[in-house]
């Protein structure tokens, strides 16, 4: 029952997905990539789920690591698509900076 | 906090990635749908760390490392260089969601067999994920060769990989929790490493944008599966907006080169030794000079500058917008017609003359300008080769022919900045060249650009 309640999420989540990027502006297709990289880190939170103080050695090893990488996604992800959404600007306010 | 208690949080996180997604659909409210994103992700993660029996000392040392290297990378990070930036970012995605199915396998090996295949798909796709990004990274960054590396048997051994790979997972998912399955499960990931270097390495520089789009979209899988594996909603829910993204984008880099998927992965387009056979484009070459040019361009009442990866490579997008600057005090109209495959990866040039300070409603798609092109007195084409040759249109046995392009030629006149008269990664030379419309300025795009620049500031 579990596995048909998360198919079914799994399903309505990529019709949702294509639903929107498919309204995403061509402009916009690199912070697209560089921003949903960054919710692609959510690994993390199943990576903090996992590492519990029961757990030793290997375990906390691969954890801590899937940690460390899914972090580097989340942080780096969403600072360099700020950065690049900061530059896009029209033509009104282009010259003020 | 209790697990339900969790669970609505997540809830209200995935909400979150939604609205940040949908206000991505313009460049107006672009910024704060990346912080809405952001927010709830942050979120998630406070929620997560909420729950019992946590070892914080490894998750906090965990997260001080990965977030100082990631806000390095991010702050540090050239706009010209964002293609290798997104494929490294994406590789680390991938391995995270491997090291995670790893991880949960070790602790509980006693897994259902859809449980087992789930983790298959987490740890394969991840790993493939993983070496995949690394070469793209290589190949972008110049650190391994752009062009596609092909071999004999090449097929031959991606589909022994592919067969190995199916094999073992099958006999790990019969019975995981043995000894064999744990010999199977590293058979698997070792396997996943190999098969993402084989199978990227074939393919050029030029066909990065369907790549980075591809691993995207794998590196969202990745995360999809190893939700499955931890019965985690929000990772399904996250995973698998990001899979579609990557999709979608996919397939518009595959049309905006007429290309099917298949060939884009399999065929080692643009290695083959095109047998340039006698009758190349005919027609003569004329050089301008930077006098020349400023001539033509003074007198223009409409301008359409036409970027392609020479631009980035230049760095030519600063003079370039400057230029653009004194064509407008000169009472020029200025465009900036886009190709989808322009540059490296997906809205690569939109990214770098935003940096430029190019106002975006100044840039305009390929099927927007090219209706009115013949009213476009002069085309400035920086470092884009194959997205505007001719032959995509009029020549049927031409490696390119269907490809959809920026259609210059249809300009009163075309001005072409160009290193040299080499062929583009396709390998065949372009009829553009040798119109009677078109004129080559030869030299480095941005030294040229800065020549202009200095013939109209002269003037004044």
């Amino acid at each position: 029952m579990d596995a048909v309640y998360l198919t079914f999420v799994f399903v309505l989540a990529i019709f949702l997905g294509f639903e929107l990027i498919s309204k995403v502006p061509s402009t916009l297709h690199t912070p697209l990539m560089s921003g949903s990289n960054a919710i692609s880190g959510i690994t993390l939170i199943g990576a903090l789920a996992s590492l519990k103080t029961e757990h030793l050695g290997f375990a906390i090893f691969l954890s801590t690591l899937a940690v460390v990488f899914a972090t580097i996604n989340v942080v780096g992800g969403y600072a360099v698509t700020n950065r690049m959404l900061e530059m896009f600007k029209k033509k009104d306010d282009g010259g003020k900076k | 906090m209790s697990l339900i208690n969790i669970n609505f949080v997540y809830v209200i996180s995935a909400a979150l990635f939604i609205f940040g997604l949908k206000m991505l659909s313009s460049p107006a409210t672009a910024r704060r749908g990346n912080l809405l994103s952001a927010l709830g992700m942050l979120l998630a993660i406070v929620v997560t760390l909420l729950a019992s029996g946590l070892s914080y000392g490894w998750i906090f040392l965990g997260m001080a490392i990965g977030t100082g290297i990631g806000l390095f990378a991010a702050l540090k990070v050239e706009m010209t260089e964002m293609p290798e930036m997104v494929a490294l970012f994406n590789g680390f995605g991938g391995i995270s969601s491997l090291l995670l199915a790893w991880g949960e396998y070790h602790q509980k090996p006693e897994m259902s067999v859809f449980i087992a295949i789930v983790a298959f798909l987490s740890a394969f796709i991840g790993g493939v994920t993983f070496t995949g990004s690394m070469v793209a990274f290589g190949k972008l960054s110049g650190k391994i060769s752009q062009k596609a590396v092909v071999f004999k048997g090449q097929h031959l051994i991606n589909a022994v990989i592919l067969a190995t790979a199916v094999g073992a997972a099958v006999l790990f998912s019969l019975n995981p929790a043995s000894g064999w399955g744990y010999i199977f499960f590293i058979v698997i990931v070792l396997v996943a490493l190999g098969f993402g270097v084989t199978s990227t390495l074939p393919i050029g520089g030029a066909d990065m944008p369907v790549v980075i789009s591809l691993l995207n979209s794998y590196s969202g899988l990745a995360a999809c599966a190893a939700g499955f594996v931890l019965s985690n909603n929000i990772l399904i829910v996250a995973g698998s907006l990001v899979g579609a993204s990557g999709m979608i984008l996919t397939n518009i880099m595959c049309k905006a080169m007429n290309r099917s998927l298949a060939n884009v992965l399999f065929s080692g387009f643009g290695s083959a030794v095109q047998a340039t056979s006698g009758d190349g484009p005919e027609g003569e070459i004329r050089p301008a000079t930077a006098e020349d040019v400023y001539y033509i361009l003074e007198a223009a009442d409409s301008v359409a500058f036409v970027p392609g990866y020479g631009l980035a490579v230049a760095q030519a997008q600063h003079v370039t917008r400057e230029l653009g600057d004194l064509l407008e005090a000169n009472d020029t109209e200025v465009s900036y017609a886009i190709h989808p495959v322009a540059g490296r990866m997906p809205g690569h040039m939109n990214v770098l003359l935003a940096e430029a300070n190019v106002p975006y409603d100044q840039l305009v798609e390929m099927d927007e300008i090219n209706p009115r092109m013949d009213s476009v007195d002069v085309c400035v084409v920086i470092g884009a080769n194959d997205v505007v040759n001719p032959a995509a249109i009029e020549d049927e046995s031409s490696p390119i022919y269907g490809m959809p392009i920026i259609e210059t030629f249809n300009a009163k006149t075309v001005i072409v900045l160009k290193r040299s008269m080499n062929p583009g990664f396709a390998g065949i030379q372009n009829a553009l060249f040798f119109r009677p419309n078109t004129r080559m300025y030869f030299g480095d795009a941005k030294a040229s650009i800065q020549a202009l620049v200095a013939e109209f500031k002269g003037s004044d």
